[in-house]
């Protein structure tokens, strides 16, 4: 089983906490690979707020591809940060020779474009990318996105935060809103950009579950966006499924929830908004999700929040301080981060709710 | 001695003899009084006996005349074999016998030339069903937890009308982050997935179309499922149009046209709308052939519903006057949408066919999204009556062809936006939730069935040519007769529990397999979770081959 974390605080945080938040809860998973994307981005980063930044594991020759195709595009860059590595024999770790994140500045016709037209650009720059670098898996690009760091890597999280050099704080490579995921996919097959968390265009999401309505979601999604591509997990759904409900489709956050976990038909005919929910409920049932989840999805103005499938067959719980808010699978990763807190306060999200901290950190519970 | 004639019919040209064991009959003439169809009678026949009287053999003999039961040699009034005789002789003296060697069908056809008509279903399938070589094959273990069918809650309902396009939909979002209705969208009814298919009340006597009406309603209002039941073309009794469980009736249209004036005529006084309309374009049993009720069942209820004299009643094969989709697509728009004002979905019901998909699919491209189902019917259905040469070599297999269908709104994103249901055979077995479980994951949004509420109320045909006497207005069963004395055979109360029991009994079934597969909404679409065991069928539909 997945174990998934989230910390969000008013500071700026570093990686090592994630990595403790998750490694307490070791023995629900089994070792195999971490991931985190990190959103609000602070230290090195943090005076290049509004430019891109690629986040991308690759060969020599990958990252001389992606380098050509970004200035062939115009994208000049600005800033570039390879993590020093500690490659100690004997580490668990199936590492790709280099890790890059570079912050570009948009081409210079983008000077004048909408937002609109240089968030499409990023994506089509970064679905390009991937098309140039499958081959021979020269790399792999995890976002392409201003204020935005992804990494992920196959092993023993506490190899990759050895391998990193990651367990050490320090103030150049932090953010106020890190998601994590303890795991490689055991569903399919073993590939890089089947671990959670997935990002696309400022959304992140990452979830505990089995998707049981995958083929469902992915028949639908696949021709409702061009981002909604790879499919190589079956959480990947949840993501572009909240893609297209707030960013597409531009309805509320509340709605996600009445999409993935509609309310029974007897609880709908109740209300007083029953028209619009059969109508979400008939337009969009093949986003449906079924089968045992909890899902993470953080929100390009940095909202992060959490829901449950609608039988609450997988845990979540949340657990704050004056200044930082943790989502953990399990009580020990918070309290391994937040020891000191109030643990009277933790909430254990039901099936019909979804818990939601903004950037003041206000904790709000939205029933269905 | 006579001359033989070749020619004369006798019982080894019929599909059916009798047997019959004189010595343990009491000529209690029950079995001739309840055989509908005449095939049985009353006969003299002279016999001889031998005896001896003295201590000594000394044959004599002696001629007596003894009353038996013969079959009558006709090829009007022949034995269908469908055991009424049995059932009703107390010393089981008499019962048909399957003839093997049958000339049947040549001889009606070199005595009457005319084609042989009959109803009832296919009879010449005598593969493995396709459906059987499919097995739910993806039960949740470890990684996901099966559900608990008794415990958990269930969402059992399909939708029945044209759906929308999430980006279409007529939402706004107001001031406080809510979003509320801007226009109108096209009328979705979420009903039971298991329609009570369309037999006419002309098809089916007065006492078999009440008590499925009556368990249509009950099942609605005391058991909690929204079963829909459609009316068959051929009317709907006035009382029942402007009673309030109209709403449970979908009003069926097809190219006869029967019934709809006094439906017309009804409109200012009904209290409820109806479930919604089918225009029947064709039938699964009978494809590219309109509907036929035979004269001898146009009973006196029946010429005034349907306001006609006593004749055949034959619908044509077509429309008339619908000569292309985008005009039968108008005429629909301004017709039946129109009619109720756009508050009452629309469907269509066609013939499984070859052509099935390309129907489909000027359908849902429909830029009038007034489509509100597509009613795809496979070969394997029943029918009141129809030329035997249509029922047994006409048509299309339901199971690839709702496939179809499926995949192609898939290519083009747009699954579910008009609402696939299937019938043509389904629960054949008697297992209905089995298979139209399995058309769900398919892709069906939910099923149709009419047979099968035949075989519930009673009726004694099967796939082997037993019965099939729908079009003679003589069931024995007096489920499809218009005789009095027939139809009170059949006790409507009876007819309306068996069907309110089964529809229970599946209500559970169904949840017996989504539980297992962790799903607590119907698995439309869900095709990962059948298997099949045969590498033609898995390839075929697209799903696992598994051995």
């Amino acid at each position: 089983m997945c174990r998934i974390g989230a910390i969000k605080s008013l500071n700026y945080i570093h990686p090592s906490q994630a990595l403790l938040l998750m490694q307490s809860q070791q023995k629900g998973h089994d070792n195999s690979g971490f991931a985190m994307v990190m959103q609000d981005l602070g230290g090195i980063f943090e005076g290049y707020k509004h430019l891109p930044t690629l986040s991308l594991a690759c060969t020599d020759e990958g990252l001389k591809l992606a380098e050509d195709m970004l200035h062939a595009a115009g994208f000049q860059r600005v800033l570039q940060w390879v993590p020093e590595t500690n490659p100690q024999p004997g580490l668990d770790i199936i590492a790709m020779p280099n890790y890059v994140f570079e912050t570009f500045d948009y081409p210079k016709h983008y000077k004048k474009a909408t937002d609109q037209e240089k968030e499409d650009l990023l994506l089509d720059m970064r679905l390009k990318l991937r098309t140039a670098l499958e081959e021979d898996e020269m790399g792999f690009v995890y976002s392409f996105w201003p204020d935005v760091v992804t990494l992920k890597e196959i092993g023993d999280p506490r190899d990759i935060g050895t391998y990193f050099n990651l367990w050490e704080p320090d103030t150049k490579f932090t953010a106020r809103v890190i998601t994590a995921q303890c795991r490689q996919n055991t569903n399919y097959d073993i590939v890089r950009y089947a671990a959670h968390p997935f990002f696309l265009q400022g959304y992140t999401a990452l979830a505990n579950g089995e998707n049981t309505f995958y083929q469902k979601n992915k028949e639908m999604q696949r021709k409702l966006h061009r981002g909604y591509i790879g499919f190589e997990s079956d959480s990947q759904c949840f993501l572009y499924t909240l893609h297209y409900v707030h960013r597409q489709l531009k309805w509320p956050l509340s709605y996600y929830k009445h999409v993935v976990t509609p309310l029974p038909f007897e609880t709908i005919e109740k209300r007083d908004d029953a028209q619009q929910l059969l109508a979400i409920r008939q337009s969009l049932s093949h986003l449906e999700i079924n089968g045992p989840n909890t899902i993470i999805g953080v929100l390009p103005d940095g909202t992060l929040f959490t829901c449950c499938d609608a039988k609450k067959l997988r845990p979540i719980v949340v657990g704050r301080s004056a200044d930082t808010v943790a989502f953990s699978s399990e009580v020990c990763g918070i309290n391994e981060i937040l020891p000191d807190r109030d643990w009277e306060t933790d909430i254990y999200p039901h099936e019909r709710e979804i818990v939601v901290i903004g950037n003041d950190l206000e904790v709000q519970r939205w029933k269905q | 001695m006579e001359t033989m004639k070749i020619h004369d019919v006798t019982p080894n040209d019929l599909p059916w003899k009798i047997r019959y064991d004189a010595s343990r009959c009491t000529l209690c003439g029950s079995c001739t009084a309840a055989c509908s169809f005449r095939a049985i009678a009353p006969k003299v026949e002279r016999r001889r006996m031998v005896f001896s009287e003295g201590d000594f053999p000394e044959p004599k003999q002696r001629f007596s005349a003894v009353p038996v039961i013969r079959q009558v040699n006709s090829v009007t009034n022949y034995c269908r074999g469908c055991g009424i005789c049995e059932k009703v002789c107390p010393n089981d003296a008499i019962a048909p016998v399957r003839n093997v060697d049958t000339r049947h069908p040549l001889v009606v056809r070199c005595l009457a030339g005319d084609s042989i008509k009959r109803g009832g279903r296919k009879n010449l399938e005598a593969t493995v069903r396709t459906l059987d070589k499919l097995r739910v094959g993806r039960i949740s273990q470890m990684t996901d937890p099966s559900l608990d069918a008794q415990r958990h809650t269930f969402d059992l309902l399909s939708p029945f009308g044209r759906i929308l396009p999430a980006g279409k939909l007529p939402l706004k979002v107001n001031a406080e982050g809510k979003l509320v209705p801007d226009g109108q969208a096209p009328p979705v009814r979420w009903i039971y997935p298991v329609i009570i298919g369309d037999m006419s009340i002309g098809a089916l006597s007065w006492r078999m179309w009440e008590g499925v009406a009556m368990a249509t309603a009950y099942l609605n209002e005391e058991c909690g499922l929204p079963v829909r039941m459609c009316s068959g073309e051929g009317g709907v009794p006035v009382r029942l149009l402007k009673s309030r469980f109209l709403k449970y009736m979908i009003l069926q249209i097809a190219s006869g046209h029967f019934g709809w004036n006094r439906i017309v005529k009804a409109m200012p006084h009904m209290v409820e709308d109806p479930a919604g309309v089918l225009i029947k374009i064709g039938q699964g049993a009978k494809p590219g052939d309109g509907g036929l009720l035979m004269a001898q069942k146009v009973a006196e209820h029946i010429q005034a519903i349907r306001g006609v004299p006593k004749a055949d009643l034959l619908s044509p094969p077509n429309h008339q006057g619908l000569y292309s989709i985008e005009e039968s697509v108008q005429k629909m728009f301004l017709s039946f949408n129109a009619a109720f004002k756009f508050r009452v979905p629309v469907a269509i019901k066609v013939a499984a066919s070859s052509t099935s998909v390309s129907v489909f699919n000027n359908l849902v491209r429909d830029p009038y999204n007034i489509v509100g189902g597509f009613f795809v019917d496979g070969i394997d259905g029943g029918t009141g009556a129809a030329h035997e040469v249509s029922l047994d070599h006409t048509g299309h297999p339901i199971v690839s062809k709702l496939r179809d269908c499926y995949l192609a709104a898939v290519a083009q994103g747009r699954q579910g936006q008009i609402p696939l249901w299937a019938g043509g055979g389904l629960g054949r077995t008697g297992d209905l939730a089995a298979d139209a479980f399995k058309m769900i994951c398919l892709g069906a949004s939910g099923v149709f069935t009419g047979r099968l509420i035949l075989q519930m109320a009673g009726c004694v045909g099967n796939d082997m040519g037993r019965c099939n006497a729908c079009n003679t207005g003589l069931c024995p069963a007096g489920i499809t007769t218009q005789e009095p004395a027939l139809a009170h055979r059949l006790d409507p109360e009876k007819v309306a529990q068996n069907i309110v029991n089964y529809f229970l009994a599946m209500d559970q079934e169904f949840k017996k397999l989504m539980a297992p597969i962790g799903n607590s909404a119907l698995p439309v679409g869900r095709s990962d979770a059948l298997v099949s065991t045969d590498r033609g069928v898995a390839e075929r539909l697209q799903i696992q081959y598994v051995c």
